[in-house]
């Protein structure tokens, strides 16, 4: 999910840059208001385990690979505006050192996969840890039943989170014959239409990758609320 | 003062670091699946050359633009070690290499978002 250089057109990918960087903007106040110096290892962590963890190519037998991001797991551990610097940081030195992601395409790669999936995922993941059903188990105030509407709300989350990410690279990729095609017709950039671009990147997210960044973030999570219940919050 | 509070920060997450050294080390796996499931790389990753074999041109932006950089590591190999398990050590070294980056980049701009608010 990593758009290369080439692929993007000056309008798409010069929109997206313009995007990201209030978005940067924003999110480096939010973290200055908040971070506390102990908790550097931490966004230094999160940015690390994002990294690594993108390393793990999942195959589609016969076809392609994709990876988790880590983007919800570290918005519920470090809040949801340190995640999109987090994420920014790997995605950016992924870009410059080993050409995983164009650098035209930073704006866009950190817009979809650092601050989309982010926010999304970790919006649902509130929702469903939050909502309230009137006379309901899920109303318990048992720390077992909180404890799984959690893991349910981040495994969902993480699952549209990253879903919507690749959904947004699905529309970036498949516009671009519609935005920028050469005297002969030809496009200039990626020469997918939307036709093929929705159906072959989202099919493989929702019945594969989804759920691999869910289940890589119910896991850690479980891990993690052994080994640093501290670090969950709420 | 200083320095204390960097130990006891390296032994209250010490766990989670070495997860960080377990993954980098366990990485190759991402190598090895794809080659056991015959996958390629990801969708719309392609380069030029591939681009070429799947629509039967090179975009005349695409081939352009995708020389703008040259990535000193490009695609996580070192040249010469990108078959067999050459490829999946340099794949470890490539991840030693991005995690320390990507670490030492995210404690300098943490220390200078923390080093604003006067928190500790």
């Amino acid at each position: 999910m990593h758009i290369p250089d080439g692929y993007l057109g000056p309008i798409t990918y010069g929109g997206l840059w313009a995007a990201i960087i209030p978005i940067w903007i924003y999110a480096s106040k939010k973290v200055k208001e908040i971070l506390k110096a102990s908790q550097v290892p931490l966004l230094a962590l999160s940015a690390a385990f994002s990294f690594v963890i993108m390393m793990f190519n999942v195959p589609l037998p016969g076809g392609t690979t994709g990876h988790a991001t880590g983007a919800t797991l570290i918005a519920i551990l470090i809040g949801p505006w340190p995640a999109v610097i987090a994420l920014s940081i790997a995605l950016i030195v992924q870009a410059l050192i080993f050409g995983d992601g164009g650098i035209t395409a930073i704006g866009a790669n950190c817009f979809n996969m650092g601050f989309a999936g982010v926010l999304a995922g970790w919006g649902i993941y509130r929702l469903i840890s939050k909502f309230n059903i009137q006379h309901s188990t899920f109303n318990s105030k048992n720390p077992d039943v909180k404890n799984t509407r959690h893991l349910i709300g981040a495994g969902i989350g993480a699952y549209a989170g990253i879903n919507l990410a690749a959904f947004l690279t699905a529309i970036e990729l498949g516009i671009q014959p519609l935005l920028h095609a050469g005297a002969d017709g030809r496009p200039l950039y990626s020469p997918f239409p939307l036709s093929l671009t929705i159906p072959a990147i989202m099919l493989e997210h929702i019945f594969l990758f989804g759920i691999v960044e869910a289940v890589v973030t119910v896991s850690v999570l479980i891990y993690i609320k052994k080994s640093h219940p501290e670090l969950i919050s709420g | 003062m200083a320095n204390s509070k960097f130990k006891i920060q390296n032994l209250k997450f010490r766990k989670l670091w070495m997860g960080i050294a377990i993954l980098i080390i366990l990485s190759p796996i991402g190598l090895i699946l794809p080659e056991l499931l015959k996958a390629g790389g990801a969708w719309g990753e392609w380069g030029a050359d591939e681009i070429e074999k799947i629509a039967g041109y090179v975009p005349h932006g695409l081939k352009k633009l995708s020389e703008l950089w040259k990535a000193p590591i490009p695609d996580y190999a070192f040249s010469g070690w990108d078959k067999g398990v050459k490829s999946y050590i340099g794949y470890i070294f490539s991840g030693i290499i991005g995690a320390a980056l990507v670490i030492g980049v995210s404690m300098l701009i943490g220390k200078i978002f923390a080093g604003k608010n006067g928190n500790s």
